[in-house]
């Protein structure tokens, strides 16, 4: 045995030559605090700042999508319905109280489309702030629990399971579009006005709403990372490499994955809920197939495995978007899917592994070259 | 001797009409080394499989004072039977001693699992010497060489303490030494478990089987020790025949048994 052979490997990282290993992550981890919460705040005009809370958003969104489909193998293409209920959850609360505000009973969108007077029944719940809050979480871990509970025990799987998936965002923005009295239809819950008793119109409010996405992210990086290195992570990697041989180890796989792709609807949900602030609107369109793709186009573009690279990736995506799509509209559709098809196919590791990738082939080139054998 | 024998009686298997294993008994007592031989198709795997719960069968199999058969294969491993499959498969991107980790790890608690692995578990210390393996211990398990990953497959069978092993071919592909090597493993390993070996090697088989079962187009043919099994004219028959009586009765018996 030679050491020639570079481990093809998302589960072990590969080592840095001048940071001791050890002190790596939580250097990296530090720059990306300073960054995100002191230099882009500073540097960024009110408007490019808005629109880098909603990227963070997104990358919220891919801290899941690393640990389920990076990690656990799991093709999650309808995070969209998590992040919808997440969304909704938190507009229907900021939507009551803005209304309360003003000294009505209904949201505004009620009384222009609605039947009656009355709020809907499931509306009620929401005008407290714990409940709309937890539920911003719970409801889309509860609904993937539910739906995990049933497909991985029937050992759907792969395309399957992506379809599947895709099929249920779609279902769910369908279904959104057909209420209209009490969900606001195509238009979604829009013109939201406050953040629990801060005016969004105000500068200073937007920017706490950034730090606030901010510093969800940083956290919910400390929290995946923890789980990435757990023996959870390293049971969550074998469970997707070899469904069968965990099996055989006494483990039932889909009780495992359940935990990712519940935590993973989670993540989904809690972002929703913080798009909607910093943006102002929950729509159908935000939370259908091809959003539900865009969502991990970002971390298959970046490197689903690694966490550090799905988060970069669905910034960086998201950022290419709304700069591209201006200046190209129609271009961009084509784009997004040249991207992801690219990503999937050529570099499974995505721009993470382009490192790896790279020394490997160098080092099989001075295998060849060598002749020396592994 | 502790540990429970495996009694299995008259197992069938069936699939899409096509009888794998057509009525089997077999009595594998604690402590024994028992190698299954036979020609390709005659349901040595299958027999494997529908022990652990791969596969439905019908008929009995107990383990112990317990019945295997309809119920899940993890509820089955953690009853402590264990098996590896013709192609080694391990965790190839995690390291040996991940490996070994998650193979101990069936029982563990939610607290547990969440928190990172601080030192190395007393019965994987135990089986990366066992195994000869301490030294690759971070290696990635994809960079093994062939045999080395048989035997951490081995390796994650005594960290999962399972009281039977069932080997699928461990010694193919391997070198002259790696066979010594895995079948002083087995013998050692056998000592206060109970180890089924499915086999081609002949030489392997003699050199290493305390007790043969001869397994043929889904029946048991024979069993007993290797002297036995050996002089038993109908396994000379289908399956060592050649060697013994260059006859020409064999040789149309040769026939049959590729055939199934």
């Amino acid at each position: 045995m030679t050491t020639t052979t570079t481990p093809a490997s998302a589960a072990v990282t590969p080592p840095s030559p001048s940071v001791p290993e050890r002190l790596r992550v939580p250097a990296g981890f530090v720059l990306g605090a300073v960054l995100l919460l002191g230099v882009a705040p500073v540097l960024l005009s009110d408007f490019r700042l808005n629109l880098l809370a909603k990227y963070l958003c997104y990358a919220i969104v891919a801290v899941g999508v690393s640990l389920a489909w990076g990690r656990g193998g799991l093709m999650v293409l309808g995070q969209g319905v998590f992040f919808g209920l997440g969304g909704y959850a938190m507009a229907m609360h900021l939507k009551l109280t803005d209304a309360a505000a003003t000294g009505e009973t209904l949201p505004d969108f009620m009384q222009l489309y609605g039947t009656g007077d009355t709020l809907p029944w499931w509306w009620k719940p929401f005008a407290d702030p714990a409940f709309a809050l937890a539920m911003t979480v719970l409801l889309p871990m509860a609904v993937a629990a539910l739906l995990g509970f049933f497909v991985f025990r029937r050992r759907v799987k792969g395309a399957y399971f992506a379809i599947l998936s895709q099929a249920l965002a779609a279902a769910l923005s369908i279904w959104l579009i057909g209420q209209q009295a009490t969900t606001g239809g195509t238009n979604g819950l829009t013109d939201i006005q406050g953040f629990f008793g801060y005016s969004l119109d105000d500068p200073v409010n937007q920017r706490m709403v950034y730090f606030v996405i901010a510093a969800v992210l940083l956290l919910l990086m400390i929290g995946a990372r923890q789980l990435f290195v757990s023996r959870f992570g390293e049971l969550l990697v074998a469970a997707r490499d070899s469904e069968e041989r965990v099996r055989f180890l006494g483990y039932d796989p889909a009780n495992v994955k359940l935990v990712a792709y519940v935590l993973a609807a989670g993540a989904a949900g809690l972002a929703g809920a913080l798009f909607v602030p910093a943006v102002g609107i929950i729509s159908p369109a935000l939370i259908g197939i091809v959003p539900s793709i865009g969502f991990v186009i970002g971390a298959a573009v970046g490197g689903r495995a690694s966490l550090v690279g799905a988060v970069l990736g669905a910034i960086a995506v998201a950022w290419t978007q709304s700069t591209l799509s201006d200046a190209f509209p129609a271009a961009w559709t084509y784009l997004q899917g040249l991207l992801f098809v690219l990503a999937v196919g050529f570099l499974p590791g995505g721009l993470a592994s382009l490192g790896v990738v790279l020394r490997r082939r160098r080092t099989a080139g001075a295998t060849r070259t060598t002749g020396e054998t592994a | 001797m502790s540990g429970e024998g495996l009694t299995v009686r008259d197992l069938r298997v069936t699939f899409d009409g096509f009888t794998a294993v057509d009525g089997v008994d077999l009595d594998i007592h604690p402590g024994d080394l028992r190698f299954l031989i036979g020609p390709n198709g005659a349901g040595k795997t299958t027999l494997v499989d529908a022990v652990t719960g791969l596969v439905k069968a019908a008929g009995s199999v107990r383990f112990g004072d317990q019945d295997l058969l309809g119920r899940p294969v993890h509820k089955i491993a953690r009853m402590g039977i264990g098996r590896t499959f013709q192609t080694a498969t391990v965790f190839e991107e995690l390291t040996v001693l991940q490996n070994l980790d998650i193979a101990a790890g069936a029982g563990r608690g939610p607290w547990t699992m969440l928190r990172r692995r601080k030192d190395i578990p007393e019965p994987v210390a135990k089986a990366l010497e066992t195994t000869g393996l301490t030294h690759l211990r971070d290696r990635p398990a994809g960079v093994l060489a062939h045999g080395q990953k048989q035997w951490l497959e081995i390796g994650m069978l005594l960290v999962q303490d399972v009281r039977l092993l069932l080997l699928d071919e461990p010694v193919a592909g391997m070198s002259h030494d790696e066979r010594e090597a895995t079948g002083a493993l087995l013998q050692r390993i056998s000592t206060d478990r109970t180890v089924v070996v499915i086999e081609h090697d002949m030489d392997f088989m003699r050199s290493f089987a305390r007790s043969v079962s001869v397994l043929h187009a889904g029946k048991v043919l024979s069993e007993g020790t290797v002297a036995e099994v050996q002089a038993d004219a109908k396994v000379q028959e289908v399956y060592l025949g050649r060697t013994t009586q260059p006859e020409p009765a064999p040789a149309t018996a040769v026939a049959v048994a590729e055939e199934a």
